[in-house]
């Protein structure tokens, strides 16, 4: 994942930002048609496939809804973030949107900078600055599953869910 | 070096002998609690298996009664879920209905020393029974219903030690307003709540802070048992149980002495839950729209019995929205028998079936353009309740009645005094 386009969210994003509440019982693209509708109106026409987020502590915080979902479907790349919440973590891992903890992340970057992310060498390199970060680990069965698309295709492969009807 | 709670709890269900910070520990899950939502087209698939019916609860919640057409189809789905597995715990709309924790608290499915999940952010509920009660999203519901497992990522605990006791008029909310505006978030933290003191807190009073232990973002928030919670769970449950107390060489990242008797009445500015708390003089006189006291957090009978007694023989404010939400319909019927329902509504509140209405924005009081509610509930974040110009102040059941008698934010100490 080389050049990404970084957009930059700070602190405690939390999920009703990124799924309001009033969005929870409508599809999946109107969510991702609302994502940060309160703090950054706009933004879903701004962003483009495999662009980055980069927030700073406890990124994701608050509900369980599935925030990461939305992201994945506004086409987001990758996550990284000082803190990753736990309950968004899994929600990454489960619906197949890459997130990562990267200490130092937010003040690495400004926004219109270029990211570059490597899951081999788990580092993270500004393309302005030049700054070479290094990227927590993800433990490997969830790195994964996070990689493959998420846990339903796992699901459906174990023949625990009924595959999605096509068409 | 020793175990603290979680890890016990964790590394008993994994079948290991220890577990510690760092490690991914895949469990076997006590109970699994599905919920309305759980049941939307979009996150549920046909569950072609489940592991153990019995091991299933199903619980609706976020809107109920229907308030949609999406919500009534969710509730048709799960209906045809039970119905097709035999799954017997079913809280269909009706008596037994009730917020998914409080309905658990109420039944005690969280059983000490157990593991529980639930898809709701807010299931560390739980940890108030001393069980490792865990929200997980949609999909890792629809695992752990069908493989009877769960993967939970070992992290690090604060210990909390109570000592003392809460005087009156300041409640378990205030306490959580204290810890989250001291110490902030507990990111990939667990946090353990026990000391001297922590059984002079009623259990409604640990299920408040326990609820909130989603706002701290803390993994497992968890209470060491005492004589009162272990008769709660056995006159409740008869499934076989046994508590988990901390080793007394458990390691912990940092522990944390709170005086109880040292606490005041506070309220977290609005937007944020955590470094928001400040006395409610500081912010006392700011004008309101709305007040609102429920959730799963603020539900309990504890909570209905101080709002009225608040409000007893006054009238809210005119022009003042007072809405209280019983957690569960057992809660709204014992809040009836004791009178608390009738003395709110005289005084000009309005009692809803339980249901997360308000407090995720979804109905019965949701908030418009730029209105101002005080709330006793989970989250003031902005937008959680409506419109995301409302501004949303979260304070303890005594404050927000006593803001609704005022139609402004204002304390509730002389009926305390």
């Amino acid at each position: 994942m080389t050049g990404a386009r970084v957009w930059c969210f700070g602190d405690n994003i939390n999920t009703d930002l990124i799924l309001p509440g009033p969005y929870l019982y409508r599809s999946p693209e109107e969510q991702a048609r609302a994502v940060f509708q309160a703090n950054r109106p706009g933004w879903v026409d701004q962003v483009r496939p495999g662009d980055a987020i980069i927030g700073g502590f406890n990124f994701g915080m608050g509900s369980s809804r599935p925030a990461a979902r939305s992201l994945r479907l506004c086409g987001v790349g990758f996550v990284l973030a000082e803190t990753i919440n736990g309950l968004f973590f899994r929600n990454s891992v489960n619906y197949g949107l890459l997130a990562c903890e990267c200490p130092g992340v937010a003040a690495a970057f400004t926004e219109g900078d270029t990211a570059d992310l490597s899951l081999e060498a788990w580092t993270l390199h500004n393309g302005r600055s030049g700054q070479v970060l290094a990227v927590t680990p993800v433990p490997g069965q969830l790195l994964a599953i996070m990689q493959d698309g998420g846990i339903y295709p796992l699901m459906e492969a174990r023949g625990l869910i009924a595959p999605r009807a096509v068409g | 070096m020793g175990m603290t709670i979680t890890e016990k709890i964790l590394a008993r269900a994994s079948g290991s002998a220890k577990v510690a910070p760092g490690d991914v520990a895949v469990v076997e899950v006590d109970t699994a609690v599905l919920l309305d939502l759980s049941f939307l087209p979009e996150g549920w698939r046909d569950v072609l298996k489940v592991h153990d019916p019995s091991r299933i609860a199903i619980v609706f919640d976020h809107l109920v009664p229907a308030a949609t057409v999406q919500a009534a189809t969710c509730h048709k789905t799960g209906r045809a879920f039970a119905t097709k597995f035999g799954i017997e715990r079913l809280h269909d709309v009706g008596p037994d209905q009730g917020i998914s924790h409080a309905v658990i608290a109420d039944r005690a499915y969280a059983l000490p020393g157990k593991v529980l999940v639930n898809a709701d952010s807010h299931t560390c509920a739980g940890g108030a029974f001393n069980c490792a009660a865990r929200g997980v999203g949609g999909p890792d519901m629809l695992w752990a219903v069908t493989t009877g497992t769960a993967w939970f990522r070992v992290g690090e605990t604060i210990r909390y030690d109570f000592t003392g006791a809460l005087r009156p008029g300041v409640t378990a909310k205030d306490l959580f307003l204290y810890i989250a505006g001291t110490f902030g978030a507990h990111v990939n933290q667990n946090v353990e709540y026990g000391g001297p003191g922590m059984s002079g807190l009623s259990i409604n009073a640990r299920r408040t802070l326990a609820t909130m232990g989603a706002e701290l973002s803390a993994e497992f928030t968890i209470f060491e048992p005492d004589g009162a919670l272990i008769d709660y769970v056995r006159a409740r449950n008869d499934r076989a149980f046994e508590p988990v107390w901390p080793d007394a060489d458990a390691s912990y990242r940092e522990r944390r002495t709170i005086d109880l008797g040292t606490l005041h009445p506070l309220v977290a500015l609005p937007d944020a839950v955590v470094n928001q708390s400040v006395p409610v003089a500081e912010v006392a006189g700011a004008k309101i729209d709305q007040a609102f006291i429920g959730s799963c957090a603020n539900g309990t009978l504890d909570d209905l019995e101080i709002a009225a007694r608040v409000v007893r023989g006054r009238k809210v404010a005119r022009g003042t929205r007072f809405i209280v939400t019983p957690g569960t319909q057992a809660i709204f019927r014992a809040a009836l028998r004791a009178g608390y329902v009738e003395t709110l509504l005289e005084a000009g509140a309005v009692v809803t079936p339980a249901t997360c209405g308000a407090c995720i924005g979804g109905h019965m009081g949701v908030l418009g353009p730029d209105e101002v509610c005080i709330t006793a509930s989970t989250r003031n974040f902005k937008g959680r309740m409506g419109d995301p110009s409302a501004r949303i102040y979260m304070a303890s059941p005594a404050t927000v009645a006593a803001s609704a008698l005022a139609g402004k934010i204002a304390g509730a100490e002389e009926v305390f005094a």
